[in-house]
């Protein structure tokens, strides 16, 4: 059963093979492993454990109940307030994201339920130019939570995200303050915000909507933190731990309130929004 | 700006011959007139068109007033409050009780150091989490007695170090920018010189956000902006150009409300006539603010970051 409705702007396809091959070589243990099995498994290797990126789409479907997801992400698209062109032009990156990934931008937002709770979520896409937050993605996060706040649902955020869309210099940054703002309404309004934070959740997202949860959970494997590590040692010429902005850093010195396996993400979810909502 | 050499000997060199012309007796008047319009001439071929990159040369420039200079020269009698209650009592990000165009004010600023003595107390002016738990707690204190806030924003960005991350960072500034949006007093924020990113919004997001004419702001220095978008670090300038990020830009883009203009060559050049400029717009701004009842005041900011970025109604057009 599909979990999404027919969006003709959406071109997703939950069984596509992302490429030709049926083997993938595990980045982290260095076992071939089979495709199928490694997508049927969470996109978590079979081998070793390690947790694979997953896109929007397969984060969805991990988490929402199946044929529960109505999508209200705005038809809306990036624009070049700038005139920016690095390398290459930013709406070339944007065409070029968007064929790549077949989203219109870095985030999906919908209505679903959650092993039966009703919830309004948001998922970051870390494939459409490193999930960077821009104008568009800025307006469907405040876009989701205005729709929480009409329908009286909780509201789940799932982070991927570089940070700032750079390319739209301070119109990106200024998101920061935006979604903050639209944030300060759903509480006012009485309504629970989870962010759940996953690989990586870091920068302008980070210091901004992702931090402001009303309980924040780490995907294990998350990364979790504002000033990149680079950053740091370049700038700083600081001697960083090994486990620097892990799940395990960020939980140790308080910056999340637990550190959850993919697998067990759902349950997770329902467990904690049954004492804020009643199940349907 | 190699040529700033030249101005400031020349500038030394007109000193010198006033100094003589008033204690030797030596008319030396029209050899004076002269330099002055010779000085003029080059300020103005120097200054008038500066490139973006040459603002950001500015914006960081040593000689630059900090926020201090400003609370002294702009407002009465500053009484500095301390700590965040929590850590500790971070020297990048100072704030206080203060007194402007007669009225009590909470002044927050992020305060560089002049010395390097002094920036291994301020960090260059990079606030850590207990900086904006500070400013947090500052905000907290006005809102209860319905005073003003005004606030300085100059740093490169958030301290980026190991200590600043156990601490999160990340959080502070999210948590700094939710009590803004909700702050039932009225809120200015002025950019006096650098505005870095995240670390800079952190106490930017205002009712009134004004930049002094040479100030910067922006999501990401040009230097890191050449490093990760051209894969070139010596791209700085191309950054500099693209990211629009001078006082002129932004307000022709409708990202800030006013320009406070500086003389040419920079506010340094001339800190009273900026400082006196930078009171006039304050004291105007806070006027305009005074009246507004605090429920209608949140609802306005609400309305101005609800509706800030631009975007397009559409939907991609696949190839």
């Amino acid at each position: 059963m599909p979990i999404f409705k027919e969006r003709d702007y959406l071109r997703v396809d939950l069984d596509r093979e992302p490429d030709e091959s049926l083997w993938m070589k595990c980045k982290s243990c260095g076992e071939l492993v089979f495709k199928r099995r490694v997508r049927e498994n969470n996109n978590i290797c079979p081998s070793c454990g390690e947790y694979f990126f997953l896109t929007s789409i397969e984060r969805i479907g991990l988490l929402v109940d199946e044929g529960s997801f109505e999508d209200v992400t705005r038809p809306i698209v990036a624009d070049d307030p700038l005139g920016f062109s690095d390398r290459k032009p930013y709406p070339e990156r944007v065409a070029e994201a968007q064929e790549k990934t077949g989203l219109a931008d870095a985030i999906l937002i919908g209505r679903a339920t959650i092993a039966g709770f009703q919830a309004v979520i948001a998922v970051m896409d870390f494939r459409f130019i490193g999930g960077s937050m821009g104008a568009v993605v800025g307006e469907q996060i405040c876009f989701a939570i205005e729709t929480a706040i009409e329908d009286r649902r909780p509201f789940v955020l799932v982070s991927s995200s570089g940070g700032a869309r750079l390319q739209e210099g301070l119109f990106s940054l200024l998101q920061m303050a935006k979604t903050a703002a639209v944030r300060v309404r759903l509480a006012e309004a009485g309504l629970p915000f989870v962010s759940v934070m996953t690989y990586p959740t870091s920068g302008g997202v980070q210091a901004s909507i992702a931090s402001l949860g009303d309980v924040i959970i780490a995907e294990r494997g998350a990364l979790i933190g504002f000033a990149g590590r680079r950053v740091i040692q370049n700038v700083m010429a600081q001697e960083l731990p090994e486990d620097f902005q892990s799940d395990a850093f960020a939980f140790q010195h308080g910056a999340i309130d637990r550190v959850v396996g993919r697998e067990g993400m759902r349950e997770e979810l329902a467990a904690l929004l049954g004492f804020f909502v009643e199940a349907q | 700006m190699s040529d700033e050499r030249t101005l400031d000997l020349l500038e030394a060199k007109i000193e010198e011959l006033r100094h003589l012309n008033a204690t030797d007796g030596i008319d030396l008047s029209k050899e004076i007139d002269r330099l002055e319009v010779k000085l003029e001439e080059l300020r103005v071929e120097l200054y008038a068109n500066l490139s973006d990159w040459e603002r950001v040369r500015l914006a960081r420039h040593p000689k630059r007033p900090y926020a201090l200079d400003y609370i002294e020269a702009v407002f009465g009698c500053f009484y500095e409050l301390h700590g965040d209650r929590m850590e500790g009592d971070d020297r990048a990000l100072v704030a206080g009780l203060a007194r402007l165009g007669g009225r009590t004010v909470m002044v927050i600023g992020q305060q560089k150091g002049r010395s390097t003595e002094e920036n291994k107390e301020r960090f260059f002016g990079m606030p850590r989490p207990q900086g904006y738990r500070k400013a947090e707690r500052a905000m907290r204190l006005a809102e209860r007695f319905g005073f003003p806030v005004v606030t300085l924003i100059d740093t490169p960005g958030a301290y980026p170090g190991l200590e600043s991350e156990e601490a999160n960072i990340g959080g502070a500034i999210a948590q700094c920018l939710s009590t803004m949006s909700g702050l039932r007093v009225p809120i200015v924020a002025v950019v006096i010189g650098e505005g870095g990113s995240g670390g800079a919004l952190a106490i930017g997001l205002a009712d009134r956000v004004l930049m002094l004419e040479n100030a910067i702001y922006t999501v990401i220095s040009p230097e890191s902006a050449a490093v990760i978008l051209w894969k070139d670090k010596e791209r700085m300038k191309d950054a500099a150009a693209a990211l629009n990020l001078t006082a002129d830009h932004l307000h022709e883009l409708g990202l800030i409300d006013g320009v406070v203009p500086e003389p040419l060559g920079g506010a340094h050049k001339d800190f009273e006539r900026t400082a006196a400029a930078l009171e006039d717009e304050l004291v105007a701004r806070m006027n305009e603010l005074a009246d507004v009842e605090p429920a209608e005041l949140v609802e306005r900011r609400y309305r101005r970051y609800r509706g800030v970025g631009r975007y397009r109604d559409g939907v991609p057009e696949f190839g």
